[in-house]
């Protein structure tokens, strides 16, 4: 009742939305927040890691075993250090007269 | 009914993944939202994850045996790979963030044609239209895996030259259609067979071999310049071909955040070529290290060097100072002093504006990231655009470890490889002060006519040693003066 198809057209159809919301949503972030988005979205396609779960998980040869722990880990490395080098970034974007508060413990940690 | 739950619950959580995944990004449109962005994209990506275990209760048959292995696999490769990029992450230096960059998107790449490989290998594409795209998506994922691996060599050091020979663009060609032809006979000995793939694990490897190669190839012949380019370009790839495993897989999550990040890495791709007043062909397919060999035309006018304190003190007594930032501030690792000596000059009532030109560092915006870590509020930072009309009325721009971006034979010399980039017009300030190391020339190999204007002065040394003698002398007056 709840599987999931997808065929023809409508996989055309769900391409063209997402291409679509990815055009717009990134066509008005400003240029300084480029590196940030880039290494954001970097982040977003390590959802990879989901499919590599589901194809070890279906793993039945040595094979496919070997290869599906690879997807696993390397969808993982994906996910994890993009979301930890973009979370770091944008933490350090401060206005004037809050830098003080936020910056300086994350500059001395950094030593 | 109790056995649909886990799809149910598969299914639920990867549309908030993908919700979430949309909003989040949107979120990262401005400063003041992104770092709730971020987070709100964290938790779909955990939610999906965790959610993602749900399959083993819905594994096929020839895999029930093995589950629990399988199982224990994932959830180790899960904790290896996550724990390993997670603490590299927190720990790598903010200047090398775009090497950090491109190697998660190679594995992103990796992940995707690892998938692609194990529907291969285990023959279990259904029908022809599957067939075709888990190979579209291997051959993509794979150009992403082994050209970002090269590019995040590059960045590192590991490469230092680019690699040129003659005929390399035709090979390159030959290469490429090797692989598309090796994927089209697998795709026609599939067609009207039983089990078709199951015989052929040879073929697959060389599909792999070539593609892998492939992404090699291109990538080598381009200069660590435009390497930025070149990892937003794979940045797009990987998220496409991440949206095409995702069909093969019936995943509408992986569909939808690949193919959101494949159009938006895309769009990146142009502004980034654009800021660099070049097409994303030429950046891929011309030798730009060769053509900056040009013959320089004769510059009037000599270099004048100054004292580091005089050019603080000038400044100090200045009424507008705009600062324009390069990647040598960065090696320097003079970000911060330059922020203390920008806030001894604001205390002077001096309104001082930092000017970051678009490719600015190794990467689109990471200057904005190098200066917002030293702690500088990012309301004094302005793009090109916005600033380059306020040039003509400032009284000091200060460059430090800039200089092709500076260049004004970008608007002049027509024979320059740099000519109709846009730069920042720090020329027309009524004085100007370069920070550089010594007299070399910029990273594009090009002799630079700003230095050598009636109202520029040269002050030589290591960016982090001037700011320190500037900071001397500027305190030095407050206390004098005090006394």
């Amino acid at each position: 009742m709840f599987t999931i198809s997808i065929s023809g057209f409508v996989a055309l159809y769900i391409f063209m939305l997402a291409a679509f919301a990815g055009w717009v949503i990134i066509g008005h972030v400003p240029a300084i927040l480029h590196t940030p988005l880039m290494s954001g979205s970097n982040f977003v396609h390590g959802i990879v890691v989901v499919g590599g779960i589901f194809a070890l998980l279906n793993a039945s040869t040595v094979l496919e075993q070997a290869i599906g722990f690879f997807a696993v880990l390397l969808g993982a490395g994906n996910a994890a250090g993009g979301f930890a080098v973009t979370d770091r970034m944008l933490a350090m974007f401060q206005i004037s007269g809050h830098q003080t508060e936020h910056a300086k413990p994350r500059l001395a940690k950094k030593g | 009914m109790f056995t649909q739950i886990p799809q149910l619950t598969i299914g639920a959580t990867d549309l908030a993944a993908a919700l979430l995944f949309m909003y989040g990004l949107q979120r990262m449109s401005s400063p003041v939202t992104a770092p709730s962005g971020i987070f709100v994209a964290g938790v779909g990506m955990l939610v999906a994850v965790l959610a993602s275990f749900l399959y083993a209760f819905d594994v096929s048959a020839a895999a029930k045996p093995f589950l629990l292995v399988n199982i224990a696999l994932a959830a180790s490769a899960l904790i290896v790979g996550g724990g390993l990029a997670w603490w590299s992450g927190r720990t790598v230096a903010m200047t090398a963030m775009p090497q950090m960059v491109a190697l998660y998107n190679g594995m992103g790449g990796g992940a995707a044609g690892a998938i692609a490989a194990v529907e291969l290998f285990g023959n279990k594409a259904h029908g022809i239209t599957q067939l075709i795209v888990t190979l579209l998506g291997a051959l993509i994922g794979a150009v992403s895996l082994s050209g970002s691996l090269i590019a995040w060599a590059k960045l590192d050091g590991a490469i230092n030259k680019p690699l040129r020979v003659r005929g390399q663009q035709v090979f390159n060609g030959v290469v490429m259609l090797a692989t598309l032809a090796t994927g089209g006979y697998l795709v026609v000995a599939a067609t009207g067979a039983a089990d078709p793939l199951i015989g052929m694990p040879n073929l697959i490897c060389l599909f792999f071999g070539l593609a892998l190669v492939f992404g090699i190839l291109m990538t080598l012949p381009i200069g660590g310049a435009d390497m930025p380019v070149v990892i937003s370009i794979y940045n797009a790839f990987t998220g496409l071909a991440v949206g095409l495993e995702g069909f093969v897989l019936q995943n509408p999550a992986l569909m939808i955040a690949g193919v959101v990040v494949g159009a938006a890495g895309m769009l990146l791709t142009l502004l980034m070529a654009k800021a660099m007043n070049r097409s994303v062909a030429n950046v891929l397919f011309t030798n730009f290290g060769a053509a900056a060999t040009h013959k320089q035309g004769t510059i009037k006018g000599c270099l004048k060097p100054t004292e580091a304190g005089d050019a603080g003190i000038f400044m100090r007594y200045a009424k507008e100072v705009i600062i324009v930032p390069g990647y040598g501030l960065a090696v320097a690792q003079g970000q911060q002093k330059l922020y203390e000596f920008v806030k001894l000059l604001q205390a002077a009532g001096v309104t001082v504006k930092f000017a970051v030109h678009p490719v600015a560092g190794r990467m689109p915006g990471q200057m904005d990231v190098l200066l917002a870590e030293a702690g500088v509020p990012y309301d004094l930072i302005f793009q090109l655009e916005d600033i380059n009309e306020e040039f003509a009325t400032t009284d000091v721009a200060l460059v430090i470890g800039a200089n092709d971006v500076v260049n004004p034979a970008a608007r002049t010399d027509k024979s320059s490889p740099i000519y109709g980039m846009p730069i920042l017009n720090a020329d027309k300030a009524k004085q100007v002060y370069v920070v550089k190391r010594g007299q070399g020339k910029g990273y594009a190999g090009i002799v630079n006519a700003l230095f050598y204007g009636d109202n520029c002065n040269m002050v030589y040394g290591d960016a982090q040693a001037v700011l320190v003698k500037m900071i001397e002398a500027v305190r030095g007056l407050g206390l004098s003066a005090a006394a």
